[in-house]
């Protein structure tokens, strides 16, 4: 376990994995738990990153509205698992 | 009754509305895929940015951004030196990055107003905010309901439509209120060019209700912030028009009361506007404020726009347009509403009124075509290809070559029933006015055919005079106007 200030406990891990609509086993709660920690820990890391001069800001930044060439329906759906009539096709999301 | 329960008529509704009307740009918000989607193929105005692609980059449409200062313009609001975009995050399907990209902390267009008329009187509602967001694609739950679906189907074509969020203090006190005030918005958005009524999809409204005790309701309609936390809400969603917002949060208005009424809790919960049922049902909770884990948009830059709002122009709005109508043509109230509904009603006018007088053109738009589209079911927009063709007709009235009477209950009727051209109309029904000199001319052989009738007529028998005429509007095919057939008459048998 770390020693960092921010204690993650089974509950937040069950919570975020809810969110993220992923189960998990009480098994894998507790692994995640340890390994959330962890990785937490990582980041604190950065900490130590000198500070360097911030570049100069961008702002601003946009494209005219002007139409590009798409995809097509088959390149769109190249990745996906499954399709059914030109739409990508998943479980059941009520 | 429970020692809880209160009378109907002491208890106030209070409703606060958020409103998403899609901006009419080219393209997406964040990818350069055409916003022209129509009825094509799935999946088919997709890239790797509106698919969310590993390492595809957003970047931000500049007319949508145009867009959205037009709207702050419109509803004076202000515009922040600077404005940024976050990261919402929900895992839902219909979202391909599993966030959605739009504005929280800092949005585009901040504290505006909009004015609107309910049941003639004027109201004034506060805008809180107004932001800039992308459209999520869209779903179909097959086999079943969206609980008892055994599969989803998911089309990206709409996702990256931009959109903009319209956020209302919590003003409105009755859905013929948020009525008024949804068509008023949609006017506005509609007279800025940014906005197509027309397009599936193009408004969406969730509508926050309570029921507050009617004295905690000032003179002036404010109601304390404090009461309204402490009163229990619903958010009704999936409402799609002005009409169905009155129906959803009149239902609900009348389900949060009869509970009261019973002693009983409102729950906070979100609901569902059924149309197709008419009532808002209970839609399973979901995720609260803090879960939804808003963060800055690293990918996108800060805005610094607020500049625009001196540069970008936009036209003349609803009410200022309506009021020149009455100083300008002269119109009364009635006709210069009606002229006005929409731009492109208004538009119309002021072209007819342009090359004809402004009386006629009145008449002839807002009452007449207005009048026999809407008897039709049919919108101006129905029949904007053929403005030319009732310029034409109204040409034909202006220089009397048609009567009014034939203008109207043939001409005009027949050019939306059948589609054709009034001349071909005029033509085919023989609805021309007869000339001059046709008229004299079938006089003179009305009194040479029939000399029973003359002689009657200079017996003074009064029936004979209304024969003659009849004889001569035969011959002209009821083109000529009765009344001066009778003088001509007179004229001819006395002379």
């Amino acid at each position: 376990m770390s020693d960092t200030d921010r204690v993650v406990d089974p509950e937040e891990v069950r919570h975020v994995a809810d969110l993220a609509r992923i189960d998990l086993d009480d098994e894998e709660v507790d692994r995640f738990t340890e390994q959330f920690a962890d990785i937490l820990e990582y980041f604190e890391t950065l900490d130590e990153v000198p500070e360097v001069d911030e570049d100069e800001e961008l702002a601003n930044v946009m494209r005219p509205d002007e139409v590009r060439d798409c995809l097509s329906q088959a390149e769109a759906l190249d990745n996906a698992p499954e399709t059914e009539d030109g739409y990508f096709k998943g479980p059941n999301v009520s | 009754m429970t020692a809880q329960a209160v009378e109907t008529e002491d208890l106030a509704t209070v409703i606060g509305l958020e409103v998403h009307v899609q901006l009419e740009t080219d393209t997406k918000i964040f990818c350069s895929c055409s916003t022209d989607v129509g009825d094509d193929e799935p999946n088919t105005h997709t890239c790797p940015v509106c698919l969310g692609l590993p390492g595809a980059l957003p970047v931000l449409n500049e007319g949508a951004v145009e867009a959205a200062v037009k709207v702050g313009k419109a509803i004076d609001a202000t515009i922040p030196e600077e404005t940024t975009f976050h990261r919402k995050n929900y895992y839902y399907p219909d979202l391909p990055k599993n966030f959605q990209i739009t504005q929280y902390g800092a949005p585009i267009c901040q504290e505006g107003e909009l004015e609107f008329s309910v049941e003639g009187e004027r109201r004034a509602v506060d805008v809180r905010r107004a932001h800039l967001e992308e459209d999520p694609g869209s779903l179909q739950h097959k086999g079943g309901s969206i609980d008892t679906a055994d599969y989803t189907l998911v089309d990206y074509n709409r996702a990256g439509t931009p959109l903009m969020e319209i956020v209302t203090k919590p003003d409105f006190r009755a859905p013929s209120e948020v009525r008024a005030f949804l068509a008023k918005l949609t006017e506005v958005l509609e007279y800025l060019g940014i906005f197509d009524a027309t397009r599936d999809g193009s408004l969406r409204v969730d509508a926050n209700l309570s029921i507050v005790d009617g004295s905690e309701v000032a003179e002036d309609g404010a109601v304390d912030r404090d009461v309204l936390e402490d009163a229990n809400r619903t958010e009704v969603k999936n409402i799609s028009s002005h009409k169905g917002a009155e129906k959803a949060l009149a239902y609900e208005e009348t389900r949060q009361k009869n509970a009261i009424q019973r002693g009983r809790v409102v729950e906070q919960e979100t609901r569902h506007w059924d149309e197709s049922k008419g009532v808002t049902l209970s839609m399973r909770s979901k995720e609260e404020e803090k879960d939804y884990r808003y963060f800055r948009e690293a990918d996108l830059p800060v805005l610094r726009v607020s500049d625009w709002k001196e540069r970008i122009d936009i036209p003349e709005l609803p009410d200022a347009r309506r009021e020149r109508f009455r100083t300008e043509y002269g119109l009364d109230d009635e006709s210069a509403d009606k002229l006005t509904s929409t731009k492109e009603v208004a538009d119309f006018f002021e072209d007819v009124a342009e090359q004809f007088d402004p009386g006629l053109a009145a008449t002839w738009v807002a009452d007449e075509l207005l009048g026999e589209l809407n008897y039709r079911d049919m919108q101006i927009a129905d029949v904007s290809g053929r403005f030319d063709e009732i310029e034409r007709l109204v040409e034909l009235v202006a220089t009397d070559e048609i009567t009014t009477k034939n203008a109207r209950e043939t001409v005009l009727r027949e050019m939306l029933d059948d589609g054709d051209s009034p001349d071909d109309i005029v033509e085919r029904e023989g609805l021309g006015k007869t000339s001059g000199d046709e008229i004299q001319s079938a006089v003179v052989e009305a009194i040479d055919e029939n000399p029973d009738a003359v002689e009657d007529y200079h017996d003074g028998e009064g029936g004979a005079i209304n024969f003659l005429v009849g004889q001569v509007m035969q011959k002209t095919g009821g083109s000529a106007d009765p009344g001066d057939v009778n003088q001509l008459l007179r004229d001819e048998l006395e002379g």
